[in-house]
């Protein structure tokens, strides 16, 4: 079980990767980019119809306004524009190009026209929409659904890495266990606090834990950091860390780590309840077991 | 007598043998730490019809180390052997032994 959240290689995070270097070969015979369509390239393609965007918008607001001074260079620009719009087959690059051209124009006219345009914003507004559903119609008729599909997931992890099926957001991201030594028998268990927030779980249950497992006692000093008996080195830690995971946080359910550890009173068990998925399943409580007397003989 | 699939008769409600029914069926094998590097290895819950002083003598010829048994009150007979023997333990569980891997607990890091 090497997929708790301490990797960044998860494993759910591999199913999600986009389908697009699959399917490169199609796109490159269909568009004829000159580069395969990595994501990358995507994005530059985004960037550019933003870019459009932008100035399309822009430039209708000011043909708006400054109709005046405009009037003999906006109907050229138009044109460029629905060519590069209207002109399916173009390629990439060449719809860039004149993408870039049209900023430049634009930018010239912007200089020639002053600044007008901060008092229309509303005008901006209607005029972006108008923009908005030109490229939406440009984005169906270009794109691929395999680059939109790629494209959605890239913004979805970046606004909601959770639904994403990315635990290895700032949520779930468990901070590696930092283990000092103090003295030269005892370890310093510095971010138990820290790790215990992490996985929503009380930091005296997850301590109670550590003592069963490692066979080992110790207590919480001034600053709520673990001071535990006994020489334990941080991959050690990890590893009793990964088993508490697996058995007290992990949903059995739907192995999301957003779940809650609650305790009936009725019946004095503990049971997991998945806050993803809802479901609930009772969980063994901590026993410590044989603890073999070590030391002091026991006295008959 | 039926060739279809799903008339079989299936109780899906049925215990699937994964929840812990029987939870001191486990054998726990555990480790602590005595001063400085030197550890222990503990072997709880070893099912009664085995004859532990056998066991142990075997333990300790194979793995070339001390041990010896330990009665406690609540859980039984308890082997304890010197070092960290918890994974050659469990082999000898499950190969010799014969017993399901599935019970057989090892705790500590
Ligand atoms: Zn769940």
């Amino acid at each position: 079980m090497s997929d708790l959240g301490f990797d960044t290689t998860l494993k759910k995070k591999k199913k999600v990767k986009k389908p697009t270097t699959e399917d490169s070969p199609g796109l490159d015979s269909k568009e004829s980019t000159p580069q395969p369509p990595t994501d990358s390239s995507v994005d530059e393609l985004f960037t550019g119809l933003k870019k459009k965007k932008k100035s399309s918008t822009k430039k209708s607001a000011t043909t708006n306004e400054d109709s005046s001074i405009e009037k003999s260079k906006s109907p050229g620009l138009d044109e460029d524009l629905t060519a590069s719009l209207g002109d399916l087959s173009l390629k990439k690059k060449k719809k860039k190009s004149t993408k870039n051209l049209d900023l430049n124009e634009f930018e010239q006219q912007l200089e020639e026209a002053g600044v007008e345009e901060l008092g229309n914003i509303n005008n901006n507004n209607n005029s972006q929409d108008d923009g908005f559903n030109v490229e939406q119609e440009n984005l169906n008729n270009t794109l691929k659904y395999e680059d939109l599909l790629s494209r959605f997931f890239s913004i979805l992890k970046k606004n909601n890495p959770e639904l994403a099926g990315d635990r290895s957001g700032p949520k779930f991201r468990i901070p590696p266990p930092i283990c000092q030594r103090e003295g030269s028998k005892k370890t310093l268990f510095a971010n138990v606090q820290e790790i215990s927030s992490v996985l929503q779980r009380n930091p005296e249950h997850l301590i109670q834990y550590l003592f069963a497992e490692l066979g080992t006692t110790g207590s919480i000093d001034g600053e709520k950091r673990l001071v535990l008996k006994g020489k334990f080195q941080p991959k050690q830690m990890e590893s009793v860390l990964r088993r508490y995971i697996i058995e007290y946080v992990t949903c059995k359910t739907c192995k999301s780590m957003n779940t809650e550890l609650k305790r009936e009173s009725a019946n004095r068990l503990h049971f997991l309840s998945c806050k993803a998925c809802g479901s609930t399943k009772s969980v063994s409580s901590i026993k410590t077991g044989f603890q073999a007397q070590i030391g002091k003989r026991k006295k008959l | 007598m039926s060739t279809i699939q799903n008339l079989n008769a299936f109780d899906p409600f049925a215990d699937t043998g994964d929840s812990e029914a029987q939870p001191t069926n486990y054998i726990h094998i555990r480790i602590q730490q005595r001063n400085g590097r030197k550890t222990l290895t503990t072997v709880q819950g070893v099912p009664a019809e085995y004859d532990l002083k056998k066991i142990l003598k075997v333990l300790k010829k194979d793995f070339a180390c001390n041990g010896n048994i330990v009665k406690d009150d609540d859980l039984g007979e308890v082997i304890q052997l010197q070092g960290d023997q918890r994974v050659k333990v469990s082999e000898f569980l499950t190969g010799q032994l014969q017993l399901p891997k599935k019970n057989i607990k090892i705790h500590g890091f």
